[in-house]
C-alpha cells in the first residue's frame, strides 16, 4: 500500500552494471576471507599428509606439552607440542584430510539422499511418501550416537564406514526440511503455471521447486558440518571412530581435554580450527544465498555499501 | 489554530532506501470536518496511505522521515506530541480499519476478546468492555451476536470480518475513522453493504471519515469531498461531482477515462463453432459441492466472461478444464475429445492449445528465472514448436507484442511493476500459440489505468490472433466492454448466460440484477440512481 514497497515502484530505470560472481564475492569482505580460509583448509587436506606427514608423527619427548609462541624448537612448534611431544601445527594440517573427508563425505551423502527422498516424499502424495516419512521417524527416534556405536561395533571402524554411519543419522534433518518446503512451494502459483504449460514432474521439481528450497538446505548443511565433526570426535573418543595414529581435529580436541588445566593449547588450536571452518562455511553460504537470489543480488552488485 | 477536526498541512515524508531517497508524499495538505467523508483517491504508489500512516504514527523512522509539515488534531500538532500521548489518541480518538481484516485480526483470540481489549487497553473495566463489545457486534449487523463473540476470526466470512474490524474501531467512539481500502478485498454486494454501514454509523456518531481508495465507484458512492493523489502529490481536490464532470488535471481525466464499463458492447458471432463444450461438470470436496453441474459452450475466437462472487465455483471450473484438479463428474469436450478422460500423455499435447493467465503475476512468475527463461520455458517443454536458434528473436517479438521492450528479456520479475508482470505472464501464455487462454481474475490485482491497458491488450490479441478467451472476473463492469457472452455463477451453479448486451440491459435472474445493482459506477449521478435501485431490491 505504501509507496515504499518494491512492487509499486516502476522498474528500475537502469539496472546496475552486472558483476561476475568473483566481483560479488569481493563485495562481501567476510565471505571473501571465508573463501580464502576454506581454500587453505582444502589445500591442507589435499597435500598436508604429503608435505608434513613425517613431522606430524615424529615424537620429541623433550617437547611434551611444549608451550606455544616460542621459536626455540623451530617453527613447527609455534603452536606448541602435544602430550607425546609432537608439534601441533603440522598435526592440525595433516588432520585436515581425515576431518574434511569424514565431514564433507557425511554431509554430502546425507544432503543428497535426504533431499532426494524429501523431494519424493513432498511431491508424491501417495503411500511412498508415507513410507519415507515413517522411515525418517524410525531413524530420528533412535539416538544417533547409539546407532553409530552399534553399527560401528558390527562393522570395521574405518573412514568409509564412519561416513556411512554419520550420513544415515543425519538424513532425517534434510528429509524433513525438504519435504516441508516442497509442500509449501508446490502450492505456489508459478508451479501451477508450469503445470498448465505441460511441464513434466521432473522439470517442475528440479527447475521450479529445488532452486527455491536449495538455499535453506545449504544453510542447514553448513551448520551440520560442525555437528558431524564433533560427532566424529565423540565416536573416536569411544574408540570406534578414527583410531590413532590416524588423527582428526575432533580426536585432537578430545585427546587434549585431560590436559585442559595444564596445557590448554592441546585442545584449543584444533577447536579453533573447527570453529573457523564452520564459521567460514556459514559466511560463504549466506553470501551464496544472496548471490543466487535475483531479488537480493543487487545488494552485492551495488558494491556492498548498503548490504 | 485551525478550525478543522483534523488537518494535515504541507506534509512531506520521505524514505531512505538502497536506491536513494524516495519522496513518498510531497507537500500534502488536506482536512476533514466532523460528519464529513473525505476520500483520498490514488493508484498504488501514489502515496495515498502515507499521510494516514503519519497520523497514526505508523511510519517507521528510519527508514522513513517526516521531512516537514504539521498534523493538527483537536488543537494540537500530533507530530510534536510524545509517543505516550499519541498512543492515548490512537484507537480512542482516531481509529483505523484496513484492507485485509483477516491479517489484522489475531487468529488465536475470540473476536469478543479482541473487541473488548480495545476498550480495556484504554483503561475501562472488563465488564463494561464486554457489554460494549456485544452492543457493537449487534450494531454492525452480525447475526446471533452473543454466540459471535465467542467465535474466532476464521469462522467469519470476509464481509463479516470487515464488520468486526469496524466494530473494533468504533469501540471507543472515535472522532476520526480512517478506512484504508476497506472494501477492496470484498465481493461487490458485500462492498455495498459495508459502505452503507459506514455511512449509517457516521450519521449516528458524527465522526469524520477518511476513506482511502483506488476506486472511483467508492468515491461516487460515499465521499463528500475527494483528494486525488499521484506520485506523492495532490493533483486535484473537489466534490465527487466536480471531479467526475469537470476534472482539470490530466491525471484525473485519465483515471476517469480508464474506469471500466463505458465502451460499446460487443455482439457475439452467431455462426462460430464451439471449440469447448462442457456438460454437467461437477466437483465436490467431501460433502461440499463446489460445482453443481455446469454446462456451456465456448465458441472459437470468442470471449466468454464467467462472473460471480467468491465461492461461486468460477475458479474451480477453470481448474477442472485445465486438469489442475480432477472433476467429480461431467464432460468437457475440446474439439470433440473429452478433456476430463484424457491420459497424461494426451493431455500434454492439448496443454499447448489451452493456456492460463493467473490473478497475481507476482506469484505466477518464478522469481528465480529471467524473463527470457520464463517465456522460452514453453518451448523447452514442447520441443516441436520452435527451433532453439529462433528463441531469442521470438521472445523479443512476444515482448513487443505485449508492449514491453526487447531489453527486458534479461531481467527478473521483481524488476517490473504489477502491470508489466501481467504482460510477461500473457507473453508466456502466447508463446505456445494457444487457441484458448483462460484468464483467472487476470486484471483484478491491477490498478484501474493498468487494468484498462491490459484489457485493451487482450482485446487486440483476440482480434489479431483469433484466440478465444475464458475471462473469469468478480467485477461486472470489467467484462462489459470486453466479453461477447457472459455466464453468471452463484454457489456452484450457472444462474444465467447470454450475450453481453442482454445480461447488462435485461438481466432476468434476481441474482444478476442484484450483482448489477451492487456494482459502483464512477459517475456520482448514475451511482445515486443505482443506490436507490439497490435499496428497492433489498427492501
Amino acid at each position: 500500500m505504501s509507496a515504499t514497497t518494491a512492487e509499486t515502484t516502476p522498474a528500475k530505470p537502469t539496472p546496475p552494471a552486472k558483476r561476475g560472481y568473483l566481483g560479488m564475492l569481493w563485495a562481501d569482505k567476510f565471505a571473501t576471507f571465508a573463501a580464502i580460509f576454506l581454500i587453505i583448509v582444502v589445500f591442507c587436506a589435499l597435500f598436508g599428509p604429503l608435505l608434513l606427514g613425517d613431522a606430524a608423527s615424529g615424537q620429541n619427548l623433550r617437547a611434551r606439552n611444549a608451550a606455544p609462541f616460542t621459536l626455540e624448537r623451530g617453527f613447527l612448534y609455534i603452536l606448541g607440542g602435544d602430550a607425546l611431544g609432537r608439534p601441533l601445527l603440522p598435526r592440525i594440517v595433516v588432520a585436515a584430510q581425515n576431518t574434511i573427508m569424514v565431514a564433507a563425505g557425511a554431509v554430502a551423502a546425507s544432503f543428497l539422499i535426504g533431499a532426494t527422498l524429501g523431494l519424493i516424499a513432498g511431491y508424491s502424495r501417495k503411500i511412498l511418501s508415507e513410507v519415507i516419512m515413517r522411515l525418517a521417524d524410525v531413524i530420528m527416534s533412535f539416538p544417533s550416537l547409539l546407532l553409530a556405536v552399534i553399527v560401528l561395533y558390527i562393522l570395521e571402524p574405518s573412514v568409509g564406514n564412519l561416513i556411512i554411519v554419520l550420513a544415515i543419522t543425519r538424513i532425517p534433518i534434510y528429509l524433513r526440511t525438504t519435504r516441508a518446503e516442497v509442500l509449501e512451494v508446490r502450492e505456489r502459483m508459478f508451479v501451477q503455471a508450469a503445470q498448465v504449460m505441460g511441464a513434466s514432474t521432473f522439470r517442475i521439481v528440479f527447475r521450479h521447486i529445488l532452486p527455491v528450497i536449495l538455499p535453506t538446505l545449504v544453510t542447514i548443511a553448513t551448520l551440520d558440518f560442525a555437528f558431524v565433526m564433533l560427532a566424529e570426535s565423540a565416536l573416536s573418543f569411544l574408540g570406534i571412530g578414527i583410531q590413532p595414529p590416524e588423527i582428526t581435529w575432533g580426536l585432537m580436541v578430545s585427546q587434549g581435554r585431560q590436559y585442559l588445566t595444564s596445557a590448554w593449547w592441546l585442545a584449543f588450536w584444533p577447536g579453533l580450527v573447527i570453529i573457523l571452518t564452520t564459521m567460514s562455511l556459514n559466511l560463504l553460504s549466506s553470501w551464496m544465498r544472496v548471490a543466487l537470489d535475483p531479488t537480493q543480488r543487487w545488494r552485492l552488485e551495488i558494491g556492498g555499501k548498503n548490504a | 489554530m485551525p478550525d478543522h477536526l483534523l488537518e494535515v498541512r504541507n506534509l512531506s515524508v520521505r524514505f531512505h532506501t538502497a536506491q536513494g531517497v524516495v519522496n513518498a508524499v510531497n507537500d500534502v495538505s488536506w482536512h476533514v470536518d466532523r460528519g464529513e467523508t473525505l476520500a483520498i483517491l490514488g493508484e498504488s504508489g501514489s502515496g495515498k496511505s502515507v499521510s494516514s500512516s503519519a497520523i497514526m504514527n505508523l511510519i517507521d523512522c528510519p527508514p522513513g522521515e517526516i521531512h516537514s509539515g504539521e498534523i493538527w488534531f483537536d488543537g494540537k500538532d500530533l507530530l510534536t506530541l510524545s509517543e505516550e500521548e499519541r498512543r492515548a489518541l490512537n484507537g480512542k480518538r482516531i481509529a483505523m480499519i484496513f484492507q485485509d481484516p483477516l491479517s489484522h485480526l489475531n487468529p488465536v483470540y475470540t473476536v469478543g476478546w479482541q473487541i473488548a481489549e480495545t476498550v480495556t487497553a484504554h483503561g475501562r473495566p472488563g465488564q463494561m468492555a464486554r457489554d460494549r463489545a456485544l452492543e457493537l457486534v449487534r450494531r454492525v449487523g452480525i447475526p446471533n451476536p452473543e454466540a459471535a463473540l465467542k467465535k474466532y476470526p476464521h469462522q467469519f466470512s470476509g464481509g463479516q470480518r470487515q464488520r468486526l474490524m469496524i466494530a473494533m474501531a468504533l469501540a471507543l467512539k472515535p472522532d476520526i475513522l480512517i478506512a484504508d481500502e476497506p472494501t477492496t478485498a470484498l465481493d461487490v454486494t458485500v462492498q455495498a453493504e459495508v459502505l452503507t454501514l459506514l455511512e449509517e454509523l457516521q450519521a449516528e456518531t458524527g465522526m469524520g471519515l477518511v476513506l482511502i481508495t483506488h476506486d472511483l465507484g467508492v468515491v461516487a458512492e460515499s465521499a463528500d469531498r475527494v483528494v486525488v493523489m499521484e506520485g506523492g502529490k495532490i493533483v486535484e481536490t473537489g466534490t465527487p461531482h466536480e471531479i467526475y464532470h469537470a476534472a482539470k488535471h490530466p491525471y484525473t481525466r485519465k483515471l476517469i477515462a480508464a474506469a471500466p464499463g463505458q465502451g460499446e458492447m460487443r455482439v457475439p458471432d452467431e455462426t462460430a463453432e464451439p471449440i469447448l463444450s462442457c456438460r454437467n461438470m461437477k466437483k465436490s470436496y467431501g460433502a461440499f459441492d463446489a460445482l453443481k453441474g455446469a454446462s456451456f459452450d465456448l465458441m472459437a475466437a470468442e470471449t466468454l466472461a464467467v462472473v460471480g462472487e467468491s465461492g461461486s465455483g468460477k475458479s474451480t471450473l477453470a481448474r477442472l478444464i485445465l486438469r489442475l484438479e480432477e472433476a467429480s463428474g461431467g464432460e468437457a469436450l475440446w474439439k470433440g475429445q473429452d478433456l476430463l478422460q484424457m491420459s497424461p500423455r494426451e493431455m500434454g499435447k492439448v496443454r499447448r492449445q489451452i493456456q492460463m493467465v493467473f490473478q497475481d503475476p507476482t506469484q505466477s512468475l518464478n522469481p528465480r528465472m529471467s524473463v527470457h527463461d520464463i517465456i522460452s520455458e514453453a518451448w523447452v517443454i514442447h520441443r516441436d514448436v520452435l527451433e532453439k536458434r529462433r528463441w531469442r528473436d521470438r521472445v523479443v517479438e512476444l515482448l513487443e507484442q505485449v508492449g514491453l521492450e526487447a531489453s527486458h528479456a534479461g531481467r527478473y520479475p521483481h524488476q517490473f511493476s504489477g502491470g508489466q508482470r501481467q504482460r510477461i505472464a500473457i507473453a508466456r501464455a502466447l508463446a505456445l500459440e494457444p487457441d484458448l487462454i483462460i484468464c483467472d481474475e487476470a486484471v483484478s490485482a491491477l490498478d484501474v489505468s493498468i487494468q484498462a491497458q491490459v484489457i485493451e491488450l487482450l482485446g487486440r490479441l483476440r482480434d489479431e490472433l483469433g484466440i478465444a478467451f475464458m475471462f473469469i472476473a468478480h467485477d461486472l463492469p470489467v467484462v462489459r466492454d470486453f466479453a461477447d457472452r457472459v455466464l453468471v455463477m452463484k454457489s456452484g451453479d450457472i444462474v444465467e448466460q447470454g450475450p453481453v448486451r442482454r445480461i447488462f440491459e435485461d438481466p432476468r435472474e434476481g441474482y444478476t440484477q442484484r450483482l448489477l445493482a451492487a456494482g459502483l459506477d464512477p459517475d456520482p449521478e448514475v451511482q445515486r440512481q443505482r443506490r436507490e435501485a439497490r435499496l428497492k431490491l433489498t427492501a
